[in-house]
């Protein structure tokens, strides 16, 4: 079935793509302004299902790329985003059928739906990292095989590069240092698909499933009940349906330090019920790990997000502090995003965890 | 000599204070023309103290009209925006997110100007001289005074803001230019919003410092005078009438500094009891904590400094109800408590009647609560307390118990002990905390920038930072021995290169007196 977005949808796709950024991905508030101006403009795209795709159509990304900091004074202009996808369509000599989002969490759940917009073409409901993560190899399409680059970069002048590598890890090492250069807040349009390549390896569905994580908020909210009710929706999706609250409590400790060249967080929980239960997140960009009394509940690429004990609103891992009444939620990521070729790319270990990944299903079953 | 006047939208309260002492104070109702309230509320002080108006050296003033005015779209003036940043951030127009009913009476003229900085002070575009000058001359046939100037990562290098500046005033001598660098931080369209509010609020700023100056004059008092912002710092009447925005949130900021005096304590919790909301603060050496999160006035999403401020739905005339369980607010009697509440003669059950009948406190009539249920006033206490105790350990730092300041009419409601407390002081003079904020408030100057640490090393560039402050705040008025770094931090930024940091430096010192 091809469904069109309302202007109303985006707020509940913000949300609900803040949600599934597992504390990262960046404030999708900027993105969402921009997604409305184009969508004013342009007028809504229109969301397709993987199925719909011939196998060789050829599907392009569209993204941004950065620091977040940059993000917040700087964000893309529109034409940046509508000449990465035509660079690379030249470059390839092949024409996109639609537009893929590469990353549902956070800010890069809009911007393809701003080239969609601008670019005529529509959405596909689909991603390929199922959640955030800091790093372009972090997705399922280089985990199977498809190559990153060809990748355009373009800056606020126009300006692009194009990038071809050997893998996708020194894609993200060049592309890295590009985006530095070009002011590093740039727009990408990396990893051409094609038909076959987003329903063999893409996280299919998400993009339905981002907007209904936020509708189920929106609605949990007038019944006081937010997060059982995205518990409840998630219960009904294909894969994120392992939905648990790890912890409700109190953060009662945010410290921040420098580790490999990024900064690590961790933030330690007491429990709101009067028992003596700790819990403690160690995040980067996003949230990797949260023990419970020492003991690992769950483990990236599972995804774990908190969120604040009223209202259900995410709150990314730059924006916690103490005080804050939260829950900590746990969901499943996609069995594509489990196996051992996917784990080695964005499993624990990718991260600097020293720990085998084990789903959230088997923990709980124990 | 000093006084401190607070001007409320209800009451003007005056203090006059000698050093540390506060000789008097009075309240009275805030008038409409403000200064009439002014007059009361200062010639009481005076000559209650019997008092030479030449004794008095400074006399500072908080006030909420602003926000009030803001709020409420009154007196607001068309605003022409100029950006500076073409190409970058064509995709967000200025006032993007505006609600419908304010943006209809800013107007959009709005001139996408190539210019701006990146992250790192490199330049987008060169300043494009000939298109400002062509916006220039469009607001002036447009009849436009009121003119808000923004620039990419202004806050890291202001000049390009200066220049555009210095055109339109070539070309529009009396127009009133606020730049988005003299209000708020990173964050462009939070700023811009920030810079157009301000701008907006042009013409009622020169009214409302005039008839401040008015009353002074009638009053015979030639000492300065000064207007406390969000941040508990001063700035001079000249100063206020181009940066009105900056007073908005001075409110909640004057009772928790005033609280804060009056109990000597620096790092502390501060509990302001009203009639219809209990705000919860927290004190870090001796000024308020700023709120992380973009924070909305009237609509509209700013980022300018903001006390970190938690409202609870609950004061001396909450409603205590019982429908199986007992709640008391948000719903308030506010200001008719004194003829709704049933100690008062009413017939309304609120938190006051809830506080005489547990014997907490002394006002009315408490014979009138005869035959209350115990079981009601015990549990109403009690949900009285869960909403105080959650509020005061979310807004706490740590988990090491701390000192509570409680402040406010209604502060009779709170006696026991609040878990997390360390101890709980009720000053005297609590009722005009906020005047008192205003009298004692401090000069600042603060630096928020994006630097690098590859070149200079840490200490060095951190050295420099607290000292530009410091500088900030001397030329502000500050008497340089006074001068202390009252806030710093210090955020690494993820995937920037060359060690960078975001450094949030802030200085404060009293002001130099005559």
């Amino acid at each position: 079935m091809r469904v069109r977005l309302g202007i109303d949808d985006l707020e509940n796709l913000a949300q609900g793509a803040a949600f599934l950024g597992a504390g990262g991905g960046g404030d999708p508030y900027i993105g969402m302004l921009l997604a409305r101006h184009a969508i004013e403009e342009f007028g809504m795209p229109e969301i397709i299902e993987p199925e719909a795709l011939a196998d060789d159509e050829p599907v392009f990304t569209s993204a941004m790329f950065g620091a977040p900091t940059v993000l917040m004074e700087k964000a893309a202009s529109g034409e940046d985003i509508d000449l990465a996808v035509n660079t690379l369509a030249a470059h390839t000599g092949k024409q996109p059928v639609a537009i893929s989002p590469i990353e549902i969490g956070g800010m890069n759940s809009m911007i393809p739906i701003v080239a969609a917009a601008r670019l005529g073409l529509p959405i596909v409901n689909s991603d390929g990292m199922g959640r955030a993560f800091p790093e372009i190899q972090m997705t399922t399409y280089n985990v199977y095989g498809v190559s990153a680059t060809p990748a355009v970069i373009v800056d606020e002048h126009l300006q692009t590069v194009i990038v071809e590598t050997a893998d996708a890890r020194r894609a993200e090492s060049i592309m890295r240092s590009c985006a530095i250069e070009m002011g590093l807040s740039v727009i990408v349009s990396c990893y051409p698909l094609t038909g076959r390549q987003v329903k063999q390896y893409g996280v299919s569905g998400t993009l339905k499933i981002a907007l209904g994580v936020g509708r189920a908020l929106a609605e949990g909210r007038t019944q006081g009940r937010p997060v059982q009710a995205v518990q409840t929706f998630l219960h009904t999706t294909p894969y994120y349906n392992t939905c648990e609250v790890l912890f409700d409590g109190k953060i009662i400790d945010v410290r921040r330090e420098t580790r490999r060249g990024f900064v690590i967080g961790h933030c330690h929980l007491m429990a709101s019920d009067g028992s003596q239960d700790n819990c403690h997140i160690e995040f980067q960009n996003e949230h990797l790990i949260a023990r419970l009394n020492g003991n690992t509940v769950a483990v990236v690429p599972d995804l774990i997000t908190v969120v604040d004990h009223e209202t259900g609103q995410t709150i990314t891992t730059e924006s916690l502090a103490y005080g804050q009444r939260v829950q900590v939620i746990g969901t499943s990521a996609a069995p594509i995003m489990r196996t051992p070729e996917a784990l080695a790319v964005f499993g624990p270990r990718a991260f600097g965890i020293d720990e085998d990944f084990v789903s959230l299903a088997e923990i709980h079953k124990r | 000599m000093r006084i401190g006047i607070d001007v409320g939208g209800t009451n003007t309260d005056a203090v006059l204070m000698d050093g540390s002492l506060v000789l008097a104070s009075h309240k009275t109702p805030t008038t409409t023309n403000i200064s009439d309230g002014i007059i009361n509320a200062v010639n009481s002080i005076i000559s209650h103290s019997q008092l030479a108006a030449e004794k008095i050296q400074a006399v500072m003033v908080g006030t909420t009209h602003f926000t009030n005015a803001f709020v409420e779209r009154k007196g607001l003036l068309k605003v022409a925006v100029i950006r500076l940043a073409l190409p970058a951030s064509r995709g967000l127009p200025p006032m993007i997110d505006w609600p419908e009913d304010i943006a209809a009476i800013i107007g959009d003229h709005h001139y996408l100007v190539k210019g701006g900085y990146e992250y790192d002070g490199r330049l987008i575009s060169e300043f494009d001289e000939k298109a400002t000058l062509a916006a220039a001359r469009e607001m002036k046939a447009n009849g436009i005074k009121a003119i808000a100037i923004s620039c990419m990562f202004s806050p890291l290098n202001a000049e390009m803001e200066a220049c555009a500046r210095d055109i339109v005033l070539a070309h529009i001598p009396d127009a009133a230019i606020t730049l988005s660098s003299s209000i708020g931080r990173l964050g462009l369209l939070e700023r811009e919003n920030a810079a157009i509010m301000n701008a907006s609020l042009a013409s009622l700023a020169s009214k409302v410092v005039n008839s401040f100056r008015c009353a002074l004059r009638e009053l015979h008092i030639k000492a300065p005078f000064y207007i406390s912002q969000n941040d508990g710092t001063l700035m001079t009447a000249d100063f206020v009438e181009q940066h009105p925005v900056l007073t908005f949130a001075s409110g909640p900021t004057n009772s928790m500094r005033g609280a804060a005096y009056l109990s000597g304590l620096k790092d502390t919790l501060v509990v302001d009891v009203g009639g219809t909301t209990t705000d919860i603060g927290m004190l870090c050496n001796g000024f308020p904590r700023e709120s992380s999160v973009a924070v909305d006035i009237g609509g509209v999403r700013t980022n300018f400094r903001m006390p970190d401020v938690l409202a609870l739905g609950l004061g001396g005339g909450s409603l205590v109800k019982d429908n199986g369980t007992v709640t008391v607010g948000p719903q308030s009697v506010g200001y008719q408590l004194t003829e709704k509440a049933r100690v008062f003669g009413g017939d309304v059950l609120t938190a006051s009647d809830i506080a005489v009948a547990a014997g907490y406190a002394d006002i009315g009539d408490a014979k009138r609560l005869a035959g209350l249920d115990s079981r009601l006033v015990g549990l109403a206490v009690q949900a009285m307390y869960v909403l105080v105790n959650a509020g005061v350990d979310r807004m706490k730092t740590s988990a090491e118990p701390v000192p509570l300041v409680l402040v406010g009419g209604g502060a009779v409601l709170l006696r026991d002990a609040i878990p997390g407390v360390s101890k709980v002081i009720v000053p005297d003079d609590a009722g005009v905390a906020n005047a008192i904020g205003a009298c004692i408030a401090q000069v600042g100057g603060k630096v928020d920038k994006v630097l690098s640490y590859d070149t200079h090393g840490r200490n060095k560039v951190i050295e420099r930072a607290r000292q530009e402050a410091r500088q900030m705040a001397i030329a502000a008025g500050a008497r340089p021995d006074t001068v202390e770094i009252i806030d710093f931090e210090e955020l690494p930024l993820q995937y920037m290169p060359g060690n960078s940091v975001r450094l949030k430096v802030r200085a404060a010192g009293q002001l130099m007196l005559p």
